[in-house]
């Protein structure tokens, strides 16, 4: 079963990365290298990226004759943002939400965990076999 | 003979069997297939059976059975009665022999994917695949698209050079100049792909940079006298060079000024070096030239604090003068900012912002230009505006580390 797992920064930087020690930062990246690495020796993930600070999102409407539109930004008023996802292969929904615990335990500012909110949505596909 | 070496040499050759076949069948679009075909066929039965005798008579051959296949099997009756019919693939074998029409059959190829009428991604991966010999497959893992989508970009360019009326031939005359630029671009932005992209966890990627290396030896070799291939080859040495200290165990990015230097490849710096002078002895300097000289400069330093800024503020003078492109006014600042002091280095960085608005690469040069002048609330302002634009993971990483760094710092006074 294939599963996205969306990791979702807060809108308010005040506490963000920008306002962390260099310790800190450092122990945030080594922990997703490590993170990520884990899921690729497992043979459980499939697909991840990491998203541009949501400074450089644009919102796109088709306007007269289907010519883009273009607004700044994302809608002001969300509180939280996506940031990266991951997609992969595990045996259970279980399996899945253990994972996105894990990457919501990321290390934040004095190596405290961030617990961040992390969506975890099914992807649409063939049916499982006990299904 | 070794999986690499036998690698090698079908690379080597996959260019000189394609433009045998093209030259006699003509359908670029299908004999790229059936070359890719026999390419396939060899690495499967040459390990067990041993390397004929004439390897690349062999791929010809095989090649042009399987183009005679694709044709048999098309839908397209008209092209297969006018030309398949007349056609037996020993006459193509034949082709083999022909004398040194091998290097020639490359530089066509080159200018084929090369073409104008490409977009730089679709001319990028013909190139790959039609210069290089690579696979789909090891195309899409070096973009890190799917295969499939890989492969309909490779449909799509061949194509667009087939409505283009685009010929298996050397350019005209008078477009001989721009036809060779636009395939040093596309060697130019394989290298850079390769370049920003490459991290320490990507050892399962093909690596784009050697690749853009040697198709560039390639070039330099059809095109000896050409001096700004030479000059882009030296580029490509002098930059490479630093490769190994540039990323940290985490893929993040390090600063030219705290690489380890003991880590660079001297003998690609020393190649790239010899190659740069031979070249600037004897022709009118050119871009790549001048960009390679930087490069040497900054290899040549033994320490960060060595380094020549004089002189390679000198060549992005010039380098500013001859092309209008504001990354090079950018590299100007920074060497101005080394030579005359951050405060002039700011003033001119202040003109390329309005050229390049919004820019990451603009913030984070402001960002060091301001810690160099002591500044360091505004340099973190600046890195924090850096951050928040940049689209590269292994800067973000160095960014990141870097702002925290600087905060600190501002924090402790």
């Amino acid at each position: 079963m294939k599963y996205m797992l969306m990791m979702h920064t807060p809108a308010d930087t005040s506490a963000g990365i920008e306002s962390w020690s260099p310790e800190d930062v450092k122990a945030h990246i080594e922990f997703q290298h490590a993170f990520d690495a884990e899921l690729r020796a497992a043979g459980e993930m499939v697909f991840n990226e990491g998203l541009t600070f949501p400074d450089q999102a644009r919102i796109v409407r088709a306007g007269q004759a289907g010519a883009p539109v273009v607004t700044d930004g994302p809608f002001p008023e969300a509180k939280e943002f996506l940031i990266g996802f991951w997609i992969v292969d595990v045996d259970s929904a279980e399996r899945a939400y253990a994972i996105a615990a894990h990457a919501s335990a990321a290390p934040g500012a004095g190596g405290a965990p961030l617990n961040i909110p992390i969506e975890v949505r099914p992807i649409v596909g063939a049916p499982s076999a006990d299904a | 003979m070794t999986p690499a070496a036998l690698g090698d040499l079908l690379r080597e050759l996959a260019p000189q069997v394609l433009g045998a076949v093209v030259r006699r069948y003509r359908d670029f679009d299908s004999a790229e297939d059936a070359v890719q075909e026999a390419l396939l066929a060899a690495a499967q039965q040459w390990p067990g059976e041993g390397v004929p005798e004439h390897p690349r008579a062999w791929l010809i051959q095989v090649a042009a059975r399987r183009l005679i296949n694709i044709w048999r099997a098309d839908d397209a009756r008209r092209r297969r009665e006018e030309t398949a019919m007349s056609l037996d693939p020993r006459d193509v074998a034949g082709a083999a022999d022909e004398p040194d029409t091998g290097a020639d059959d490359s530089l066509r190829l080159l200018f084929l994917c090369g073409h104008p009428a490409l977009t730089a991604p679709s001319a990028i991966a013909l190139t790959l695949r039609a210069v290089g010999g690579l696979s789909t497959a090891e195309i899409a893992h070096a973009f890190l698209v799917p295969e499939a989508t890989m492969a309909q970009r490779i449909s799509r360019a061949k194509q667009r050079v087939h409505a283009s009326g685009a010929a298996f031939a050397m350019p005209e005359p008078e477009q001989w100049r721009a036809r060779v630029e636009g395939v040093r671009h596309v060697l130019y932005l394989i290298f850079n792909e390769g370049y920003a992209s490459s991290t320490a966890d990507d050892l399962v990627r093909p690596d784009l940079s050697r690749e853009a290396i040697r198709l560039t030896r390639m070039l330099h070799r059809l095109l000896p006298d050409d001096a700004e291939t030479a000059g882009l080859l030296a580029l490509m040495l002098l930059t490479d060079a630093r490769r190994d200290a540039r990323t940290g165990p985490h893929g993040e990015l390090i600063p030219l000024p705290e690489q380890d230097r003991s880590r660079w490849d001297g003998e690609l710096i020393a190649e790239g070096a010899a190659l740069l002078g031979a070249t600037l002895r004897r022709h009118a300097v050119g871009p790549y030239q001048l960009q390679a000289a930087v490069a040497a400069l900054h290899d040549e330093a033994a320490r960060p604090e060595d380094t020549d800024w004089p002189q390679i503020l000198a060549l992005y003078g010039v380098l500013d003068r001859l092309q209008d492109n504001p990354m090079v006014t950018l590299n100007r600042a920074v060497a101005l900012a080394m030579v005359h002091g951050p405060a002039a280095g700011l003033a001119l960085l202040d003109t390329v912002a309005e050229r390049l608005p919004g820019h990451h690469r603009v913030a984070a040069v402001r960002g060091h230009l301001l810690e160099l002048s002591g500044d360091l609330p505004a340099a973190a302002a600046a890195f924090t505006v850096a951050l928040h634009a940049s689209p590269s993971p292994a800067e973000l990483r160095y960014l990141a580390t870097h702002l925290a760094s600087v905060n600190a710092r501002a924090a402790a006074l």
